[in-house]
């Protein structure tokens, strides 16, 4: 367990490499409790590669990285299972089971780690109504529209209360109107005291979210992890 | 194997939410459903033939083995004599238990199967058998042919050795396939289904990616597919087992037409043998799913 205030992800000189070559290198970031930070970059550039370092999918070929005070490197495929639980993942993709209501795909944190579904069933609800998809709860992941997945991948994310919360691109396939609904779904939880690192291009979503939030935004350049201009 | 009784619990206890992550369709699930069904068919008739041989070797074995008989070939006129002779012969054989000679309607009763119904006994020149039970020490045959010979020309003591010991070893053997045939069987079932298992786990990667994604322990995981896949193997050698039980059942009786292959079936308490199957069957795949699922989820990155 840590200690409250210590980080809870922590890359100290990290380096990643990828099919031969260097992807990362010389990566330290830390993410304290309750912090919310942005992560820009060119594509290609090893932002998605850097959150999956952060959720421990995957490990680094050099340095210190550290997973609610825990080295990766010791972790077996039990200690990772437990950092999921501990970590909500949004991806770009928004993977679903196809077969299983959008209703049972937001409650799968909860059946995965043992939970009783039908004492959790007040605050599943309450959470497909926060993320406005009451209405869309038995359809089916396929039939929802991109916006809708994006929801419904937050909601999947937030539902064991997590202390962390990784978004790659989370509002990138959807409209401006969404994208202002999605990071005040955020906002809201970093208020919660969650800590929040987002992945994204869209330089107007990080402006809007600092008119909110203290937000760090970092930037991957050369294959290094930098703090970005004052321009943003 | 150890046995994994915790395991075993766990999957007859279930999960209804961990039950439902595992897609339910798919060609796999047919491919296990057929396979365990037609080996559980074929396993019921290797099972028949077992246990049919087992009781054959035993009958000849140890039945058989205590029998011996006498054939008395005399004119008409000195049958009855030589008979009464030979029997007085056998009442003073060290190892006899009894002796007796096989009346007219025994006799017919043999022939039958050659001759057919009704056959005029009384008119052919047949010899009169004398059926000879042993003691469980037995009898000196050496000793009692000469003895025999002495006192009834016309007799024949056949003590069944030279036609017993092959149908022995051959029931024994058949018996013996039978069991390599199960074994046979369950390692192909546990082959099919490994094979099934292997391809819906590689099917459904992306769902157990997203398993791992959102927390799930490969224990979980490998639950998830084993339970399904364990009970599509009991269900489908459910009914492969009660189809075989049918055809089984549609052989000809072995009282209606007597003889071995009339006899391959079930007999009393030999029935509880078939719900067995389905038990095995799902055994193995329980086991075989376990082993595919680890394997593949310790491959997967």
């Amino acid at each position: 367990m840590r200690n409250e205030g210590q980080p809870v992800i922590e890359l100290e000189d990290v380096a990643y490499n990828y099919g031969g070559g260097e992807l990362l290198s010389e990566v330290s970031l830390s993410l304290s409790p309750g912090s919310f930070h942005f992560l820009t970059g060119p594509s290609g550039a090893g932002k998605t590669t850097l959150l999956k370092l952060c959720y421990g999918a995957l490990v680094p070929t050099s340095g210190q990285l550290r997973l609610f005070g825990q080295d990766r490197r010791e972790m077996g495929r039990d200690d990772i299972a437990t950092v999921r639980r501990r970590v909500g993942v949004v991806h770009q993709d928004c993977q679903f089971l196809d077969h299983l209501s959008v209703e049972d795909n937001i409650a799968l944190p909860l059946s995965v780690s043992g939970r009783d579904l039908l004492a959790e069933g007040a605050n599943l609800k309450e959470l497909i109504g926060w993320v406005g998809l009451r209405e869309r709860a038995k359809a089916r992941p396929p039939e929802l529209s991109g916006g809708e997945r994006q929801r419904a991948a937050l909601a999947r994310a937030v539902i064991m209360s997590p202390d962390v919360i990784l978004a790659d691109e989370p509002t990138g396939n959807v409209d401006w109107e969404m994208s202002q609904r999605l990071l005040r779904l955020l906002i809201e939880l970093n208020l919660m005291g969650k800590t929040i690192l987002i992945a994204t291009h869209d330089l107007a979503l990080i402006r809007a979210a600092k008119a909110h939030v203290q937000a760090r935004v970092l930037r991957i350049a050369a294959r290094r992890l930098q703090l970005a201009g004052a321009d943003l | 194997m150890k046995l994994d009784i915790r395991g075993l619990g766990d999957l007859l206890i279930g999960d209804a939410q961990a039950d439902r992550v595992v897609p339910p369709t798919g060609f796999t699930a047919w491919l296990t459903l057929f396979s365990a069904g037609a080996m559980a068919f074929l396993a019921v008739f290797a099972l028949a033939l077992s246990l049919a041989t087992g009781r054959l070797a035993e009958r000849w074995g140890d039945e058989l083995a205590r029998t011996a008989t006498v054939r008395i070939s005399a004119p008409e006129a000195q049958m009855a004599a030589q008979t009464a002779a030979a029997l007085r012969v056998l009442e003073t054989t060290t190892g006899v238990a009894r002796a007796r000679a096989l009346d007219d309607a025994e006799q017919a009763a043999l022939l039958e199967p050659w001759f057919g119904p009704d056959l005029p006994i009384d008119q052919l020149p047949i010899p009169r058998l004398i059926e000879v039970i042993e003691t469980a020490e037995g009898f000196d045959a050496d000793g009692l042919r000469l003895r025999l010979q002495a006192e009834v020309p016309g007799a024949v003591l056949d003590d069944h050795t030279r036609w017993r010991a092959p149908l022995v070893r051959a029931a024994d053997r058949l018996r013996l396939l039978g069991w390599l045939s199960l074994v046979l069987i369950a390692g192909a079932t546990a082959a099919m289904i490994t094979l099934a298992a292997n391809a819906a786990l590689a099917a459904n990667a992306q769902v157990i990616q997203v398993l791992r994604l959102v927390g799930a322990r490969d224990s979980y995981i490998a639950r998830a597919f084993v339970r399904r896949f364990t009970l599509r193997a009991l269900g489908g050698a459910a009914i492969g087992m009660g189809l075989g039980c049918l055809a089984i059942l549609a052989l000809p009786s072995a009282d209606a037409a007597g003889g071995f292959l009339t006899g391959l079936g079930f007999q009393g308490w030999h029935w509880l043998w078939p719900p067995v199957v389905p038990v095995l069957a799902a055994v193995v795949a329980f086991f075989a799913t376990r082993a595919a699922a680890r394997k593949t989820l310790e491959e997967m990155p």
